[in-house]
């Protein structure tokens, strides 16, 4: 076990298994993605009380519970270079933030949007919602902190230091509607535990929240590569990997 | 049929601008990684060749 951990340290074995998983992310991404978008919008029948508003839902939930795990991953990942110094965990942590925060923003603008129509307005300081506007904020700390510092390294310890203090605040998205009364409905994950959504909207949802993890992973791959590329620079592996 | 599916029960400007700012997203994060790996490349090839100029 020890091994395969330490083999995750090593830049030219991250780069390589990025380079090769990246296709077949992309590959998988595009299907799931293409059929949950059809079965979303085509054939999964309108909501009895929401109409064709809920189909916000296929682009909405995918992305929230992406800006969560993408925030875990950049904690965990910066822990793993506090912690056992192993410069890869930094790479990880640098890569998902820009990916992390843009699903965010995608999470609070699909969010809005579906607010106006249920909700009477675009935006409301309620407990979901002002918890997710912070997590934007913390990926903006994290991704401004990172190049504040002229020695790298540093950077690196003050971002993961960041990112490990406003982990808090994934728990209190994920349970800030059974916590405080809240406009926002409850965990749809939990919802589909009890079968309340019928399997035609059900799978379209789970095919857009495997599309969205399996491009997270895709893109997250190209910009580790681009992050060990910028750290290793003057390693001599990395003459052939450019070259190739 | 088809007007009924792009007015989606009336709530076509908040449904549609959804899925478009979703693509938006995508697209975005495939660009952005791309050209940080090519920006990371331009570098490292950069890094390279000042070595050897300096070797020479």
């Amino acid at each position: 076990m020890w091994t395969w951990f330490y083999k995750l340290a090593s830049p030219p074995y991250v780069y390589g298994v990025a380079a090769a998983l990246t296709p077949w992310f992309f590959a998988l991404a595009g299907l799931a993605i293409a059929y949950g978008t059809v079965a979303g919008l085509v054939f999964a029948p309108p909501d009895y009380q929401q109409g064709d508003a809920f189909r916000i839902i296929y682009v909405h939930a995918p992305a929230a519970w992406l800006s969560l795990f993408a925030y875990t991953t950049m904690a965990v990942a910066g822990g793993i270079g506090l912690i056992w110094r192993i410069k890869m965990g930094h790479a990880v942590a640098a890569a998902t933030a820009p990916i992390g925060a843009s699903f965010t923003l995608l999470a609070l603008v699909t969010g809005s949007l579906w607010g106006r129509p249920m909700w009477g307005t675009y935006w409301a300081w309620d407990p979901r919602l002002t918890s997710e506007l912070i997590l934007l904020f913390l990926y903006v700390g994290v991704m401004s902190l990172r190049p504040a510092f002229e020695e790298p390294a540093r950077g690196d310890r003050a971002a993961a230091l960041l990112s490990i203090v406003g982990v808090v605040n994934v728990p209190i998205i994920h349970f800030s509607v059974v916590w405080w009364n809240s406009l926002h409905q409850g965990a749809t994950v939990a919802k589909i535990g009890k079968s309340d959504m019928p399997a035609s909207m059900l799978m379209p949802l789970l095919s857009m929240l495997l599309g969205f993890m399996l491009f997270y992973g895709a893109v997250l791959c190209i910009r580790v590569r681009g992050e060990v590329l910028n750290r290793e620079r003057q390693a001599t592996w990395v003459r052939e990997a450019v070259k190739s | 049929m088809t007007g009924a599916f792009w007015s989606m029960g009336g709530y076509a400007r908040y449904v549609w601008p959804c899925f478009g700012f979703a693509g938006a997203v995508l697209c975005w994060n495939l660009w952005s990684a791309r050209a940080h790996l090519a920006a990371a490349r331009i570098r490292a090839v950069r890094a390279m060749s000042m070595e050897a100029g300096e070797n020479v």
